[in-house]
């Protein structure tokens, strides 16, 4: 029975489930629903949950294991001379797809059951029949991959029947205890009510679950990467040159520069704008400039990254090429190609400018108006109220702002992969292509790398550097701005 | 010695005293370098803005203006006599286009005889004009329409990018002399054939329902088939996140006491919404493919990362609106006996509709250009070449999406593909338009305020 079949009956004894505690509520108390505790629907509903939520706990956990179970038992049945050839990963994932590609072929009829189950490899070629439905392997079939094979498609069937028959017989039972609970002094409101309680517990711990996915991964792959390639030579190494032939150095150094050179561009053009755009919005434009050009600064913020990329790919980059490129504007040749460290750290800049204007105008606007009207009785300009009272009183807030927008600038992906370039270098020179930590990320775990390689296992340790980093930030901004805003609350 | 001193002190301290008669009318140098200041400070601010006004001019200038190109398409009309014989050996050849592209050339030779055109290209120079996929139109005719064998068809045929390009402006006549592709003759050949009417340019239908195309046919590239690969995961983000977020603002809002665990939830939440993408990326190729072995450039998978993204998002907003709704309903509701549980899906939850909705579009929209962690699953590195057939297989066969197929059309080498990568920004951009204003309309139609 398939997993889609199941799902349709348990969905038909909840349905049939429902209506019977419903019914036999209501007849429990003649008919009457004001002699019932509950109302009728609640019985009904009470019936559902007892039905479905263990069943599906127990059809969620088979599903979880029983791949393992079977992998087990099967991997065991492979001798060492088939894994010495290749990983026994592979070996397995051979099997997998010989079993299902028998089971493919028994049901689309090109098979009988009985053919299938007593295959033998120097009679069929099996690769040749499994090839005609679609079902292509990568070299010819080994009678002992095939006896995997076929233990394999036992032990699903087996495992498969026996899981419909428990998810079934669960669903059942509870049906069964549901119905017989369920009479006029049952408080079938209260049951129903306790299970939603813990149905948004578990929907508000996917937040915690989420972090946790997060570190472990990180954590299980970058340990599995110091293991390989010691950590000294990865934080303190000034070369980054991965070559997946092996003997590569993997130094972060040369990444952090970059990230931190693009992201003081970036914060170096969005800071000044942003900054001052927020205070004229805040302090000196009339309601109407604000109607207009906040939103249409706040647009900004809602482009995708990949446009802001392909901006300074195609647009930023051969514009600068034109100016400081050879053959240029300048007459000077101190840029050789459209990306650098210059053109996305412009772009990436007018990226930020909306987000530091506007964190940076709320933090503006929770400065009392006692202090702005204090200054200005005092006699002072517009201006310098704002310089020595309001920036003053709102500095904490627009540093928080500042680093905020500092971890978006470290953890932008998409503006680097395209405008910063691909090769790792430690220069001052701002017109040079380098590359960031989210960059190489991104260009180590695409392609087909092997996963279990240093040069795939560094993302996850770059990864960990770039987690750590932003949440640092990210605490500090977060504290900062807190303990700011709790003064004049 | 006591009344001169006297004076004489009074003199001495008063000298400098008598200051120069001044208006009120006139501002001082001080007060002058004041205003100076005030007006410079005040300049500033209006430069900011207008720089920022001028970015984003820029940036929607350079999308237009790039991207506009790829809704058109130049086509040439072409009367091919489907001739049994050769449609035959055709068929029989190992090298089926090839020969279809002879008849084409021969079939385009007579026709620019036709209009009167003369050109010293020999015929088997004339198929640089076209796409390299002209030939597979033709077939698939055929095939579709074996009675048409032995009549003369009309065809739009696709012309080559280049000729493309040309007719919008971005090939020029000099980028020529290095390209193998194709000559300056054609081009005054094309010029010719536009005059006759053969050559025309047309709304590109192709490059909002196709699919992606080999390196070697940018004209035949489209956004379709990814367009259906963001839908699916659109549909994984909402029918996950909705449902979830707004049961984690409930719980938060509504029923968790103060404690460390309820704390701990809060935050991971804001933590979680500061996380840059690419770390859910990472996240989602280690538990979902390696550890649950999903499959890989499935749209499910790339629903479930973006679900974990937008989550916090939709939790943020979700719980500010159901802060927003006033006490008295819930205390009316309890006070006419309904549960807290009732109070709160009766009442409360449908006033606070429009708010969760316009933060869940919100969220949706910023789901919808995510890149990053695209990459990551393998969404860029499969092409989208086909549309999913059903829909078990939208959600589990590989797929692009929209960014990601952009981002893939960004990285190739011929310059025809970047006006196809701005076509495709227009396209997402139009969607993610559409999306902000519903959430601008349903909040000024619906939220109320209390």
């Amino acid at each position: 029975m398939s997993l889609a079949y199941i799902l349709i009956a348990l969905l038909a004894l909840a349905v049939a489930g429902f209506f019977a505690g419903r019914g036999k509520a209501l007849r429990s108390a003649g008919g009457d629903s004001r002699l019932l505790h509950s109302l009728p629907g609640y019985y009904g509903w009470n019936i559902v949950v007892s039905t479905l939520v263990p069943s599906l706990l127990v059809l969620a956990i088979w599903l979880a294991v029983q791949p393992v179970v079977i992998d087990n038992h099967v991997s065991s049945m492979i001798s060492e001379e088939t894994t010495s050839a290749g990983s026994l990963s592979l070996v397995m994932s051979d099997v997998v797809r010989v079993a299902e590609g028998l089971d493919l072929a028994v049901s689309r009829g090109t098979m009988t059951r009985e053919e299938a189950a007593t295959l033998r490899t120097d009679v069929t070629d099996i690769r040749a029949r499994l090839g005609e439905i679609g079902v292509a392997l990568g070299s010819d079939v080994s009678p002992e991959i095939l006896e995997a094979a076929q233990a394999y498609r036992g032990w699903s069937s087996t495992g498969n029947l026996l899981r419909s028959i428990a998810v079934l017989g669960i669903a059942f039972a509870g049906l069964a205890f549901g119905f017989m609970r369920t009479n006029r002094d049952f408080r079938a409101r209260n049951t129903v009510e306790t299970v939603i309680r813990y149905m948004l517990i578990a929907a508000a711990c996917i937040a915690i679950l989420t972090t946790v996915g997060i570190v472990l991964s990180l954590i299980f792959n970058t340990v599995e990467f110091f293991r390989i390639y010691p950590a000294a030579d990865f934080f303190f190494g000034l070369t980054w040159s991965p070559s997946f032939g092996g003997g590569s150095e993997l130094g972060i150094v040369p990444l952090i520069w970059a990230t931190l050179y693009i992201s003081f561009i970036a914060l170096a053009v969005a800071v000044p704008i942003g900054l001052f755009a927020a205070i004229y919005l805040s302090e000196y434009a009339t309601s109407t400039v604000r109607a207009i050009a906040k939103p249409l600064l706040e647009i900004l913020a809602g482009i995708p990254t990949i446009v802001y990329g392909l901006f300074a790919l195609l647009t930023v980059g051969p514009m600068l090429m034109n100016v400081f490129g050879t053959g240029g504007a300048l007459g000077v040749s101190w840029m050789s190609g459209a990306s650098s460290v210059f053109t996305a750290g412009v772009v990436m800049g007018i990226m930020l400018i909306p987000f530091v204007s506007s964190l940076s105008d709320d933090i503006i606007n929770a400065v009392p108006q006692a202090m702005r009207d204090g200054s200005l009785g005092l006699g002072a300009t517009h201006s310098e109220t704002v310089k020595q009272v309001i920036l003053p009183a709102a500095l904490p807030g627009i540093v928080g702002a500042i680093l905020l927008a500092a971890s978006r600038a470290i953890g932008e992906t998409m503006i680097v992969v395209l405008g910063a370039g691909a090769a790792a270098r430690l220069s001052l020179n701002p017109l040079e292509a380098m590359t960031t930590v989210t960059a190489k990320i991104v260009s180590q775990l695409t392609g087909d790398a092997d996963f279990a390689s240093p040069e795939a296992l560094v993302a996850f340790a770059l990864g960990m550097t770039l987690f750590v980093v932003t949440l640092a930030l990210n605490i500090v901004a977060l504290y900062i701005v807190r303990k700011y805003r709790e003064q004049y609350d | 010695m006591t009344d001169t001193t006297l004076t004489q002190r009074a003199e001495t301290q008063s000298a400098p005293a008598p200051l120069p008669f001044k208006s009120i009318l006139e501002a001082d140098a001080l007060t002058r370098k004041r205003n100076a200041a005030e007006k410079r400070f005040k300049m500033y601010g209006i430069a900011a803005i207008a720089i920022g006004l001028f970015f984003l001019v820029a940036l929607l200038w350079a999308i237009l203006s790039n991207g506009l190109g790829a809704f058109s398409q130049t086509f040439i009309k072409v009367d091919v006599p489907l001739d049994r014989q050769q449609i035959e050996a055709a068929e029989k050849s190992v090298v089926k286009t090839s020969k279809y592209r002879a008849i084409i050339d021969g079939a385009f030779a007579s026709e620019l005889t036709k209009a009167g055109i003369s050109t010293d290209i020999p015929t088997k120079g004339l198929e640089k004009l076209f796409s390299s996929g002209a030939a597979a139109t033709v077939r698939d005719y055929v095939l579709a329409n074996p009675g048409a064998i032995g009549s003369t068809v009309t065809f739009d045929l696709i012309a080559s990018s280049r000729v493309d390009g040309y007719l919008k402006g971005r090939v020029k006549r000099e980028d020529l002399a290095q390209d193998k592709n194709l000559d300056a003759a054609h081009l005054d050949l094309a010029d010719q054939m536009e005059d006759a009417g053969i050559l025309e340019k047309r709304f590109n239908w192709a490059f909002i329902t196709g699919t992606d195309a080999s390196d070697s046919r940018p004209e035949q590239a489209g956004i379709g088939a990814s367009m259906v690969g963001s839908l699916f995961m659109m549909l994984v983000v909402l029918f996950l996140s909705l449902p979830i977020g707004v049961a984690a603002s409930i719980y938060l809002e509504e029923f968790a006491p103060q404690n460390r665990f309820t704390d701990l939830i809060e935050v991971n939440i804001s933590n979680l919404a500061a996380v840059p993408s690419i770390v859910f990326g990472i996240l989602g190729l280690a538990v979902f493919i390696q550890f649950m072995h999903l499959p890989q450039s499935a749209p499910l998978v790339g629903g479930l990362v973006l679900t974990l993204m937008t989550l916090p998002t939709i939790i943020i907003s979700t719980r500010a609106s159901l802060k927003a709704v006033p006490p008295s309903i819930r205390d009316a509701a309890l006070g006419v006996g309904a549960s807290k549980m009732q109070s709160i899906f009766h009442h409360v939850l449908p006033l606070a509709m429009p708010g969760i909705l316009t933060g869940t579009i919100i969220g949706l929209a910023q789901a919808l250009g995510e890149t990053a962690p695209l990459l990551l699953i393998g969404m860029v590195g499969f092409i989208a070449s086909n549309f999913p057939d059903g829909v078990s297989a939208g959600f589990f066969s590989p797929n692009s999406a929209m960014p990601a197929q952009i981002y893939e059309w960004a990285k190739r080498a011929d310059p025809a593909f970047y006006e196809r990568a701005w076509g495709g920004i227009i396209v997402l951009l139009l969607f993610l338009m559409t999306m902000n204003i519903i959430a601008i309309i349903l909040r000024r139609r619906f939220e109320r305020r209390w």
